[in-house]
């Protein structure tokens, strides 16, 4: 029986399987952060290791650092003593830093992949759920919690146990002012926020072969919200162009050798998944959620669920309770919901390609009065870029702020905060209760949809408005 | 890494789902680069009001569940974010136990890792027991490791599945890391191969 690309990659990396044990699996690349690495240092100096492979050990610091122009070293707060300890154990360690005044810097996701480090085939772990968004490039990628960051520090490698495998397959054309954003809403809208516990997707079908690297990683990113701790794409010739040349990448000679295993890393035709799962991408919309899992989402012409539809009294409860702390009302439409906060970026919708999108469509248009706005690329080189080709001058001009690079109110660790009740139409990927500040309302959506509702100050379908 | 071996407790109902582990410990708690207290910020949100007044109704204030070493939470308990400050809230606030019908994988992972046992019990039971402890908070429930079982005052058993080896870490009291040292030789061997085979 052929093998799927999950199964080829996993099987590539056992270092050891005892029998009753979980298999001892080798990481190829180890991204850290500052705010889930500090414990694993000090668990590596109780015990008195080293860093087993610095040179596989790549740190940036993207969740607490603030994403206004500000010298860290003058910011009063704990995660500018996070900042300094990160520089402190990358220094103590031997491990490359992109450092906040460096050149290089931004979300861990963003920029792994901007460097080259994300490579096809490759296990790859960070101390982030969000880590799934690496597997766009067929790689095996996953969070994992700060005493795995210790083991892989320590030994290169993680106990694991091997998870089961799901296709996910999308096929069609994708209608006009539908993204990958809108695909995954709609696949974690249909399959639910725990459906994926205990598996990773495949995504595979025409409508995912089309998508760009960003898109990819859009849809691999939210795998964590499906439930699934990894979501892989087979590469391509895509995959290929996107990392060719990149600081990282295999150069020369070395280059075809990988581009040549690379091309092998496809499901085998007769290989079997243990679910399956399927969508008509001529049939999704523009998606927003609604509620405080990425599971209670409706495409934008849809309305909020009667808690009476709802079968299960599980899913009825979380409803309820989803409902009274967004302040909206069973069988409301979505559409014309009015938002106060606009917020475009994440290691979801960071990257130049969503920077364009959203820019297109506020060009030349003022956000609401009513609605502050701001876009944070994924990393500095997202900036520059975004820069380059004057899209900070149309947000700017349209009534955005434009910061440096974070994650900034996907988490609402630094001052970037939502007010208590306030509504953010966000590009980001959880919903929580509070995830964008204590008491914040997010409502997911991808960033045109973002970019519209900052224009009209509220919910709106996009499609109207491109034309 | 405390053993686990048996416990028994009253049981605290936290009759929710998909409680992530934003709730569980908010991002505010993470500046921090040491473990220690972590407890303080368990469920903040629901646990206490803006300007930190306790809230009554929520089930952690309640005297009658004051001391309580287990959890029993709704299904997806711990989706979201892979903070394993989650994991050292609950165990810092005292909890040894969460029991749920489903727990995310890399919560799940974590809580192994701390000496947190995570028992899955079918929907029913999960049920059965938030009534249980919802009616008599004062009621014992036994979790013994070794046998795979959660007991009941009056007897009734629900066993629950566990992989084997994670059992003997947690039975034992020891984590991943000194397991993987071991395999130095097998590793060593491994990073020997060539990159593109
Ligand atoms: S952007 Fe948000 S989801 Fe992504 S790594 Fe940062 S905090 Fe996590």
């Amino acid at each position: 029986m052929g093998k799927t690309l999950f199964e080829k990659v996993w099987d590539a990396h056992v270092v050891a399987q005892d029998e009753g044990a979980p298999a001892v699996l080798y990481i190829d690349a180890h991204l850290i952060h500052e705010v889930t690495s500090p414990q694993a240092f000090a668990m590596l100096r109780e015990r008195g290791l080293k860093v087993r492979r610095p040179d596989k050990t790549f740190a940036t610091m993207d969740h607490a650092i603030p994403t206004r122009n500000v010298d860290i070293e003058l910011w009063p707060s704990d995660a500018a003593t996070q900042v300094r300890t990160l520089r402190q154990n990358c220094k103590d360690f031997g491990i490359t830093l992109w450092d906040v005044d460096g050149p290089v810097q931004g979300i861990v996701h963003v920029v792994g992949p901007e460097m080259g480090i994300t490579q096809p085939g490759m296990t790859i772990v960070c101390g982030d759920s969000h880590t799934s968004t690496h597997g766009a490039f067929g790689a095996l990628a996953f969070g994992i919690g700060t005493s795995e960051v210790a083991h892989v520090l320590a030994t290169q490698c993680l106990l694991q146990k091997k998870p089961k495998t799901m296709a996910i397959t999308v096929d069609g054309e994708l209608g006009k002012g539908v993204t990958a954003k809108d695909i995954i809403l709609a696949i974690i809208a249909k399959n639910g926020a725990g459906g994926g516990a205990g598996y990773v997707f495949e995504y595979r079908g025409s409508a995912i072969r089309k998508l760009s690297m960003a898109s990819r990683m859009t849809i691999c990113n939210m795998s964590i919200e499906g439930g699934a701790r990894a979501g892989m794409i087979a590469p391509d010739e895509t995959t290929f162009e996107y990392v060719k040349g990149r600081p990282y990448a295999p150069k020369g000679e070395e280059w075809e050798r990988a581009v040549a295993y690379w091309r092998t890393l496809v499901t085998d035709e007769d290989a079997v998944f243990d679910r399956e799962l399927k969508l008509d991408a001529g049939e999704l919309q523009p998606m927003v959620t609604y509620g405080t899992n990425p599971g209670q989402g409706v495409p934008i012409t849809g309305r909020i669920p009667y808690p009476e539809e709802l079968e299960d009294p599980a899913e009825r409860r979380s409803l309820i309770s989803a409902l009274e702390y967004m302040g909206l009302k069973p069988g409301q439409p979505m559409e014309g919901q009015p938002v106060d906060i606009v917020f475009i970026g994440s290691c979801t919708n960071s990257r130049i390609e969503d920077l364009r999108e959203a820019a297109a469509i506020v060009k030349g248009k003022k956000i609401a009065d009513h609605v502050w706005g701001i876009v944070v690329p994924g990393s500095k080189s997202v900036k520059a870029q975004a820069e380059a080709e004057g899209l900070d001058r149309i947000f700017i001009e349209a009534g955005f702020e434009w910061r440096g690079a974070g994650c900034s109110m996907c988490l609402a660790m630094n001052e970037d905060k939502a007010g208590a009740g306030k509504y953010v139409a966000s590009t980001s990927n959880r919903n929580f209760q509070g995830r964008q500040g204590p008491g914040a309302r997010s409502l997911l959506m991808s960033p045109i949809m973002a970019a519209a509702a900052a224009v009209k100050g509220r919910v709106v379908d996009v499609r109207e408005m491109l034309n | 890494m405390q053993p686990f071996t048996t416990l028994t407790s009253t049981a605290a109902p936290l009759r929710m789902e998909n409680v992530d582990t934003d709730q569980i410990i908010p991002a505010q708690y993470l500046t921090a680069v040491t473990k220690e207290g972590m407890g303080k910020g368990l469920f903040s949100w629901i646990r206490y009001n803006p300007d930190g007044t306790p809230k009554p109704d929520f089930v952690l204030n309640k005297p009658e569940y004051q001391g309580a070493q287990i959890l029993i939470a709704g299904r997806n308990f711990g989706s979201g974010s892979s903070r394993e400050h989650a994991v050292w809230a609950l165990t810092d606030y005292g909890f040894r136990c969460v029991i749920s019908p489903g727990f995310a994988d890399i919560f799940y992972n974590n809580s192994l890792k701390n000496g947190l046992l995570p028992i899955v019990l079918p929907e029913e039971v999960v049920n059965l027991l938030w009534d249980l402890v919802e009616e008599e908070p004062k009621t014992l429930l036994h979790i013994d490791l070794r046998s795979q079982t959660v007991t009941l005052p009056d007897g009734q058993q629900h066993s629950f599945a566990i992989d084997p080896f994670r059992k003997l870490c947690l039975l034992e009291g020891v984590d991943d890391l000194g397991y993987l040292l071991s395999k130095e030789e097998a590793i060593a061997a491994y990073e020997a191969r060539p990159r593109w085979a």
